[in-house]
């Protein structure tokens, strides 16, 4: 059986709007690094591929447009990359992908701070990439006004910032640093690449100044639940995560991938693709649902989420990801109902059921993130 | 009276000739070790912070990317929240641009720096205008050169409203009564470069607002300086040269209703370390003919003389043809270039010196472009230092070592020891944040008015 990839993604106090008052819960310590490296350290702690850190380019708020007033729900948040950069040299074998919102940041930026990610973390570093479709966050920066039927246009850009970013990682070829005493160069010239971009919505010449990162090419994922999102995943990325309800949903959402994917022309690079469940664990279903009940109750409704919700079992959801894995998924992103219960069920629950089972690795089995998803260090694009 | 206390800065090597890389001992400026190496150096030397510098585009010379020098840095803030898990308590300090970027996004981001790394960030607030940096951003080099210091001004007054945008009490999470927090973080900014508005998403940090740095010596930085900045680096050499500048920029603060204590002045300072004076010496010239190699004499020269002296023998004298005048197009994406005003005068001056010690070119060019400050023994150097701050010529250094990354390793061994000794610099850190170490008040709230009555001037 080929083992499950495992994500987790970190959000606030979890992705129910009401966990940060669970009895767990550590709200007033969201804004310290120590929390951000228990949480990183535990799911390194469950042999897991990665994290994804959560950000949005506004604050927090339950209105589409606008921020709102609810004082009854978490509300602040620190920047992905840095607090990713912070927990990285205290892990050593997990996946780290911050969130990067394209819509209103230079890829020139995003592009040496994911490969410095990736030195700081010895080539654990990836990034995901979230477009913004928000009339309110384009106010925040106050150069372009954007409204929501722009979206398949700004999801064309995010194809092209993604673009940038990887011909600017490759853009040092991995030997240009020389240090050549004989003629008093540091580098050969000759294998540092201006990358030349030039697009429909901005140009970038390049090189990069920072020199390509330990794993040439960290990993690029995206979220996507309909066509153009689908497109980008196919389009630009290396890990897709996907919103499945039922199993039968797998297969449909994999076939509009793999037919973009061809249309790019890239039928053959290895693409792997995680379904995402809001998961709130325990020892018994019964003790899930009560828990769930409770902050559905504070939050005055029952959650929705756009991905699958389980509330049971680790085992029950181990049945699930096996079956979405028969289905064709590579494994799945966890969605932490509430972080510091649902972690650990995760890493001590989920992990050692999926084990028992040889679906889920017994040891971290590569250093760096593309090699825990079986990719190699890819050449570079510009080498002769 | 007691003695003042100095403050000690480490710039981690830079990409210019200062820096050797062709020393056997000069390691890796890209890999974490290094930075960890450096940090944890300054850390346990108890210095007030580390600093890194940034450039936006690769240097080029002759329309090529240029080779000499080190080339290649990290992303400042994600190196940093790196260092921020492997330090304590030393103090980190980097370098961001306010043409290429916007007051949101690095408000946010220097805010979540002094969260995670509990009150030690420090902002070095530069400013560009060139085209050439520009073709590497969407945005591109729309800055009209006159316009440089205006978003400065306005993108440092712009951050200071949005990181005061919260007041500190905001975050109540209470369990009990489901209070999450009382809205905070509204903000509206309107000015000839920014037309923002929104809700900042990052409570108040630890200093309420990174340390502010400002490097600059012209008119109009010295103003920038006095009106809002915590520190200022010099690049006055001499003690003479520091004095006057330290009067000149303590006596603007009064006007901005601040006191000299608010803003520390710290020049450069590089250091050569031997047992005896006359090894120091010895050493030193080894190290200036490191840093000056026939083929980095040569593209100094080129610097000057605005042309291509590719063929030029640098062990022969200086070129008999004078510079072309005008604007400087051998030369891109350094800033040091427009310091020849009068590059035919210059030139005349190189000739003199040349003549009366009667030098090869690259010896001029070892002799003009030294910025060896302080050279001998770890005694002569604690001696020279502590004189230095004493006399009002500066309240600290920026060290600036020239071997990545153990340059720092022997002033930390012997020199600051003596410092101690002398009762000038700290032997623990009494304070968590930056600003306590840098002995600065706390940040205040109303700044952002302050920063807007300098900027009308």
């Amino acid at each position: 059986m080929t083992p499950l990839h495992l994500a987790v993604a970190l959000e606030g106090t979890g992705w129910h709007p009401a966990s940060w008052r669970e009895p767990e819960a550590r709200p007033a310590a969201l804004f310290d690094a120590g929390y951000w490296a228990d949480q990183v350290r535990e799911a390194e702690h469950g042999l897991l591929d990665l994290v994804t850190i959560e950000d949005g380019f506004a604050i927090q708020s339950s209105r589409p447009h606008q921020p709102d007033e609810r004082t009854d729900q978490v509300r602040g948040r620190l920047d992905a990359l840095l607090v990713a950069a912070r927990v990285a040299p205290l892990t050593s074998h997990v996946g780290i992908v911050p969130t990067a919102v394209t819509t209103h940041t230079e890829p020139f930026h995003f592009s040496k701070g994911i490969a410095t990610l990736d030195y700081v973390s010895t080539g654990r570093a990836g990034v995901r990439v979230r477009v913004s479709t928000r009339p309110d966050e384009a106010a925040l920066v106050g150069r372009r006004e954007i409204a929501r039927e722009d979206a398949p246009e700004l999801f064309d850009e995010a194809a092209d910032w993604v673009e940038v970013v990887r011909r600017l990682w490759d853009s040092w070829e991995d030997d240009a640093e020389i240090r050549d005493a004989a003629t008093g160069r540091f580098v050969d010239r000759d294998k540092l690449h201006y990358i030349d971009f030039e697009g429909r919505f901005f140009s970038v010449r390049g090189p990069s100044i920072t020199p390509r990162p330990p794993q040439g090419q960290p990993l690029v994922a995206a979220l996507a639940h309909r066509d153009y999102a689908y497109r980008l995943v196919a389009r630009s990325c290396d890990l897709g995560f996907v919103t499945p309800q039922e199993t039968a949903d797998v297969a449909p959402i994999l076939g509009e991938i793999r037919r973009e994917q061809e249309a790019a022309g890239r039928a053959e690079e290895p693409l792997h693709v995680l379904g995402d469940v809001v998961v709130f664990l325990d020892e018994s279903a019964e003790a899930a649902r009560d828990r769930k009940g409770r902050m559905d109750t504070r939050l005055g409704r029952e959650l929705v989420s756009d991905a699958r919700i389980v509330v049971g079992t680790p085992a029950e959801l181990a049945d699930l990801l096996l079956e979405w894995q028969e289905a064709g998924l590579a494994g799945a992103r966890l969605r932490p109902g509430s972080v510091d219960h649902d972690l650990a069920q995760i890493t001590r629950g989920l992990v050692p059921e999926l084990q028992r089972r040889g679906a889920f690795r017994t040891a971290y089995e590569a250093d760096t993130l593309r090699g825990l998803f079986g990719l190699d260090r890819p050449a570079d694009r510009y080498a002769a | 009276m007691p003695r003042k206390q100095i403050h000690l800065a480490a710039h981690f090597p830079g990409v210019n000739n200062t820096t050797v890389w062709s020393d056997p001992e000069a390691g890796s400026h890209i890999e974490f070790d290094s930075f960890l190496h450096f940090a944890r150096t300054a850390e346990w030397a108890r210095f007030d912070f580390l600093f890194l510098a940034e450039g936006l585009r690769l240097r080029e010379q002759n329309g090529l990317i240029y080779d000499l020098d080190v080339v290649g840095r990290p992303d400042t803030f994600t190196i940093l929240a790196a260092l921020a898990a492997v330090t304590d308590r030393l103090g980190l300090a980097g370098t961001i641009n306010s043409t290429f970027n916007e007051p949101y996004e690095v408000a946010r981001q220097f805010a979540s720096l002094d969260h995670l790394s509990a009150g030690r960030a420090a902002w070095n607030v530069v400013t560009s205008w060139d085209e050439f940096t520009g073709e590497n951003f969407r945005r591109g080099g729309f800055l009209p050169q006159e316009k440089r210091y205006l978003r400065a001004k306005e993108f440092l007054a712009a951050t200071w409203e949005l990181f005061d945008s919260w007041r500190g009490d905001e975050i109540v999470a209470d369990k009990e009564t489901g209070e999450f927090w009382r809205p905070g973080g509204d903000f509206a900014i309107r000015s000839d470069q920014f037309d923002i508005h929104g809700r900042f998403p990052v409570p108040r940090s630890p200093q309420g607002r990174p340390v502010i740095l400002q490097a600059g010596d012209s008119e109009e930085g010295r103003e920038f300086a006095a009106s809002g900045a915590d520190a200022i680096f010099t690049r006055h050499g001499t003690l003479e040269a520091g004095q006057a500048f330290y009067a000149d920029v303590k006596g603007r603060l009064a006007k901005y209703g601040r006191s000299p204590d608010d803003l520390k002045i710290m020049p450069a300072a590089t250091f050569v370390l031997g047992d005896t004076e006359a090894e120091a010496q010895e050493k030193a010239r080894h190290v200036r003919y490191q840093q000056v190699s026939p083929a980095t004499a040569i593209k100094f020269l080129e610097q000057l003389w605005n042309r291509d002296l590719s063929d030029h023998d640098p062990d022969g004298p200086l070129p008999t043809v004078d510079p072309v005048v005008g604007e400087n197009t051998i030369s891109r994406g350094r800033a040091s270039v427009r310091m020849y005003r009068d590059p035919i005068a210059t030139a005349n001056e190189w000739r003199e010196l040349a003549e009366a010690k009667h030098l090869s070119t690259r010896e001029v060019i070892i002799e003009v472009t030294g910025r060896q400050n302080f050279i001998g023994t770890p005694g002569r150097i604690a001696e020279l230092l502590d004189e230095f701050v004493q006399a009002d010529a500066s309240d600290g250094f920026v060290l600036v070592p020239h071997i990545t990354p153990g340059g720092l390793d022997e002033f930390a061994d012997t020199v600051v020891p003596l410092l101690q000794e002398r009762g000038v610099f700290r032997t623990e850190y009494e304070g968590t944040t930056l600003r306590e170490h840098l002995g600065l008040k706390p940040a205040p709230t109303t700044a952002a008015t302050d920063l807007g009555t300098a900027v009308a001037e």
